[in-house]
C-alpha cells in the first residue's frame, strides 16, 4: 500500500531512532515544550466553560459512528447533491489517483500556479510534489505551511505545523527565502510575531490577487445539502475559497457528516479542543458553484487512499472519526518530547500512530502503535472519543501477527519471553538470575544508567530505544533475608522451594 | 469498474460487520447537550465576546447609528468604503469618503485598495462571540469583506442568537455562508496569537438596539 505518498516519509527512520535524535535536540525541546504547554491550557480553559462538554463528545463520537457505518450511503449522497448545486465529484482510490485528477484538472484551466489551503489531504497525497513535476507551483498560504515551505522542511503537527520552528529561525528563514518565491521579506525585519505575520501578508497578498485556481482540503461535507466547509483562522482560507476562478476541494471520504444540523456538535468540539478558541477566526461553507459570488467552478475529489483497510478494522475503524483539531498531540508526553517529525509520516502524535499504520498496512509502520506510554491523556482529550489507547493495543497485536506471519523462526521478542517464563517459573532461578544483573549490569552501566546494548541486531530491539537504571547493589529478597532472618518463615518457605 | 464502484465497493465489503437492514438512524445519537449555554443577558454576552477577539463593539439605539457609524469610519481615517447593494439607505453615514457599490462587480484591486467595507450580517452568536454574513442584501459577495482591511458591521439586536444550535437551525446551508469571530488572526508562531493576518485586520461590531436609547 505505501505509495509515493507522504504517509511514511521514504527514508523515514523507525520512531525510536528518530526520537533518539530529536531528544537531543535541546532547541526543538525547548520550542515543543512551550508551544503544546501554552496551548494545553487554553484548550482547558475553553472546555471547562461548557458543562456539557462530555454530552457534546458523546454526541460527537455518535455521528462519527453513524457515519462510518453508512459510509457508502452518505457518500452517495453527497455526491448527488454537490452534483445538482453545479460540483463536479471525482472519486480517488488512492494518492497516485488523486494527484493526476487533481494536475488534470489545473492542466486544463490553462494556469500553472495554485493557492493552496492548508490541508491535511493534500499533504498526505503529496500533491504538491506532483504538481510540481507536472510543472505547476503550488503556493501554500497557511502561515505555518507557508514557514514549512520556505523552509523546504516537513510538517511536524496537524495544526501548527511549524510548531517546532520558534520565532528566529522563522524570521531567519523568510529573509532568506521569501525573494526566491515571490515579494521577499521587509528590510529590517524583526522576530516579533505581529511583524512575521505582516511579512506572510505582504508576500501573498499579490499570489491571491492574481490566483485562478486554488487547491483546498475540507474539514465536512454535508451529505444532505451538499455543502462543504473549512475551518480556519487567518483569512487564507478565505482567499482562496472566494477569489479564484476555479476551486479543486480534496477530501477524505471519512470527513463526510449526514446533516446540516450536525455542525452544531462540531463547531462547538472543534474551535475548543484545536486553538482553544470559543470558535475560529473565520469557517467557509458553500454549496457547489454561486453565481456571482466566488469560484464558477468546483471539483471535489473524494479520496480513500487506505481509508477502506482502516473502515474494515472494528476495532481501528474508529480512527477515521478524527477531526484533525490536534488535541491529542498537544497532551501527550511522547509528542512534547519528540515533537511530530519522529513519527516519520504527515499525521504524528498519538491520533498519527495509530491512523498511519492503518492507511498504509501496519508493516511499512511498526514501529508506531509502540510510540505511546499508553498513559490514555490522548483520549481524555480527544472531542470525538477515539479511545486511542485501545486501538494502539489492538495495532501491536497486529504488528506482532504480521511479524510472526512472516517470519518462521520465533523472533527475538518470542525467545526473551520464552527465557522469562523459566527464569520466573522457580524462585532459585530468579535470585541467581537477579545476581547476575546486578553484577553485570554494573559493568554495563555508564552515567548510572545503561544504554544499548552491543547485540546483534535482532537482539537489540528492546534495548535501542530503552534506557535501564543500573539494578540496585542489594536486591529486594537479599534486603530481606539480612533484616529478617531470624523470623520469616516465608523466606524459609521459599527458600525450600530452591532448586 | 469505476473507481466510484471500486471505492463504494471496499466500503461496503469493509462494513461486513455492518446488518444489511440496519437504517442510519438506528445508530444512537445522544442529544442532551445544551442548545444553549447563553445565560442572561444575551446582547451583553455577545458584545463581550467579540470584544474578546479584540474587535471593537459599540450597543446603540436606532436613532444615532448613522452618526456612531460616521464616527466609526472618521476615525479609522476611512477614503474610499465599499457598501454592498442592499444596505439599508437610512443607515448609511454622511462622511468624505467615497461609496463603492460594487454595481457592476468591483475588481479584486479595486477591493483591495478599498480602506473599508460597510455591511450588516445575517445573524450574531453570543456564546461564541461570531458574526454570521450569508451573502444577503446588504452583505454582498464574500471577495468584499475579506479584501478591504478595516471591516464595519452592522447587526440588530434581534439577530443577536443565543449559541451555534440556534444559529445552524436558522441558517441557509444553500447560501455561501461566512462565520467571522474576530479579526483575522493566527497562531502559528509559538501558538501565541496574532490578530491580523490576511482577513480584515480591524473589525468593529455595532449592535442596534432599540431597547436602549
Amino acid at each position: 500500500m505505501s505509495g509515493p505518498d507522504n504517509v511514511v516519509w521514504l527514508g523515514a527512520l523507525s520512531f525510536p531512532k528518530a526520537a533518539r535524535a530529536a531528544l537531543a535536540d535541546g532547541t526543538l525541546r525547548a520550542n515543543l515544550k512551550h508551544a503544546t504547554g501554552t496551548i494545553r491550557d487554553k484548550r482547558l480553559a475553553m472546555t471547562a466553560e461548557l458543562d456539557d462538554w462530555e454530552q457534546l463528545r458523546d454526541a460527537g463520537a455518535a455521528l462519527k459512528k453513524r457515519t462510518l457505518r453508512h459510509l457508502d450511503t452518505y457518500l452517495r449522497q453527497l455526491e448527488e447533491s454537490v452534483t445538482r448545486a453545479g460540483g463536479v465529484v471525482h472519486w480517488a482510490a488512492d494518492a497516485a489517483d488523486a494527484n493526476r485528477i487533481v494536475t488534470e484538472l489545473v492542466l486544463a484551466t490553462g494556469e500553472r500556479e495554485v493557492v493552496k489551503v492548508k490541508s491535511m489531504a493534500t499533504q498526505e497525497i503529496g500533491l504538491n510534489e506532483a504538481l510540481a513535476e507536472a510543472g505547476i507551483s503550488a503556493y501554500e498560504t497557511d502561515l505555518a505551511e507557508l514557514i514549512v515551505q520556505l523552509g523546504h522542511d516537513r510538517p511536524s503537527h496537524i495544526l501548527v505545523p511549524a510548531i517546532h520552528r520558534n520565532r528566529a529561525e522563522i524570521r531567519d528563514i523568510f529573509q532568506r527565502e521569501m525573494g526566491d518565491w515571490g515579494r521577499a521579506a521587509p528590510t529590517g525585519l524583526t522576530d516579533e510575531p505581529a511583524a512575521l505575520a505582516e511579512a506572510a501578508r505582504l508576500h501573498l497578498r499579490e499570489k491571491f490577487l492574481r490566483a485562478k485556481v486554488a487547491v483546498s482540503g475540507a474539514n465536512f461535507a454535508i451529505a444532505e445539502s451538499g455543502t462543504v466547509g473549512v475551518v480556519e483562522s487567518e483569512g487564507n482560507g478565505r482567499m482562496c475559497l472566494t477569489l479564484p476562478q476555479t476551486l479543486i476541494t480534496v477530501m477524505g471520504i471519512e470527513k463526510v457528516l449526514p446533516s446540516w444540523s450536525d455542525l452544531e456538535v462540531f463547531l462547538q468540539l472543534l474551535p475548543r479542543s484545536s486553538t482553544g478558541e470559543r470558535m475560529n477566526p473565520y469557517t467557509s461553507t458553500w454549496r457547489g458553484v454561486t453565481p456571482g459570488d466566488g469560484p464558477q467552478v468546483f471539483h471535489l475529489v473524494l479520496l480513500d487512499n487506505g481509508r477502506t483497510d482502516t473502515l474494515a478494522d472494528t476495532v481501528g475503524r474508529q480512527a477515521l472519526a478524527c477531526i484533525r483539531c490536534s488535541a491529542c498531540l498537544n497532551v501527550c508526553p511522547v509528542y512534547e518530547r519528540t515533537g511530530g517529525h519522529a513519527y516519520g509520516s504527515v499525521y504524528p502524535g498519538p491520533i498519527g500512530a495509530v491512523l498511519t499504520p492503518q492507511l498504509v498496512g501496519v508493516e511499512h509502520a511498526a514501529s508506531l502503535p509502540f510510540a505511546s506510554t499508553l498513559c490514555g491523556a490522548c483520549y481524555e482529550a480527544c472531542p470525538v472519543k477515539i479511545d486511542i489507547p485501545e486501538v494502539l493495543v489492538h495495532l501491536r497485536a497486529r504488528v506482532v501477527e504480521s511479524k510472526r506471519a512472516r517470519l518462521r523462526p520465533p523472533t527475538a521478542e518470542a525467545l526473551a519471553m520464552k527465557a522469562a517464563r523459566m527464569v520466573l517459573a522457580k524462585p532459585g532461578r530468579l535470585r541467581a538470575a537477579q545476581r547476575a544483573a546486578r553484577l553485570g549490569g554494573r559493568l554495563l552501566a555508564r552515567d548510572g544508567r545503561i544504554g544499548e546494548l552491543p547485540l546483534p541486531s535482532a537482539l537489540n530491539g528492546w534495548s535501542a530505544s530503552r534506557d535501564l537504571p543500573v539494578p540496585p547493589a542489594e536486591t529486594f529478597r537479599g534486603w530481606w533475608l539480612r533484616t529478617h532472618s531470624s523470623s520469616a518463615t516465608s523466606v524459609k518457605e521459599a527458600r525450600s522451594d530452591d532448586a | 469498474m469505476t473507481t466510484r464502484e471500486l471505492v463504494l465497493a471496499r466500503i461496503r465489503a469493509a462494513l461486513a460487520d455492518v446488518p444489511e437492514q440496519e437504517l442510519p438512524e438506528r445508530v444512537a445519537v445522544p442529544r442532551d447537550y445544551r442548545r444553549s449555554h447563553a445565560d442572561g443577558d444575551v446582547l451583553e454576552l455577545f458584545a463581550e465576546r467579540v470584544a474578546d477577539y479584540r474587535a471593537r463593539v459599540r450597543r446603540v439605539g436606532p436613532e444615532r447609528v448613522r452618526e456612531l457609524l460616521a464616527e466609526l469610519l472618521a476615525e479609522r481615517g476611512v477614503r474610499t468604503l465599499v457598501v454592498p447593494p442592499g444596505f439599508p439607505e437610512q443607515l448609511l453615514p454622511p462622511g468624505p469618503w467615497q461609496l463603492l457599490s460594487d454595481t457592476p462587480p468591483l475588481g479584486v484591486a479595486e477591493l483591495d485598495a478599498a480602506d473599508a467595507v460597510l455591511t450588516t450580517a445575517a445573524l450574531g452568536i453570543a456564546v461564541t462571540g461570531t458574526l454570521v454574513l450569508d451573502a444577503g442584501p446588504g452583505q454582498g459577495r464574500r471577495a468584499l469583506t475579506l479584501l478591504p482591511d478595516y471591516h464595519l458591521c452592522v447587526v440588530r439586536a434581534e439577530q443577536v442568537l443565543g449559541d451555534v444550535p440556534a444559529a445552524i437551525a436558522e441558517l441557509d446551508p444553500a447560501r455561501p455562508l461566512t462565520f467571522v469571530s474576530g479579526p483575522s488572526a493566527t497562531s502559528d508562531i509559538e501558538l501565541q496569537r496574532v490578530e491580523g493576518v490576511h482577513g480584515p485586520r480591524t473589525l468593529d461590531v455595532v449592535i442596534i438596539d432599540s431597547g436602549e436609547a
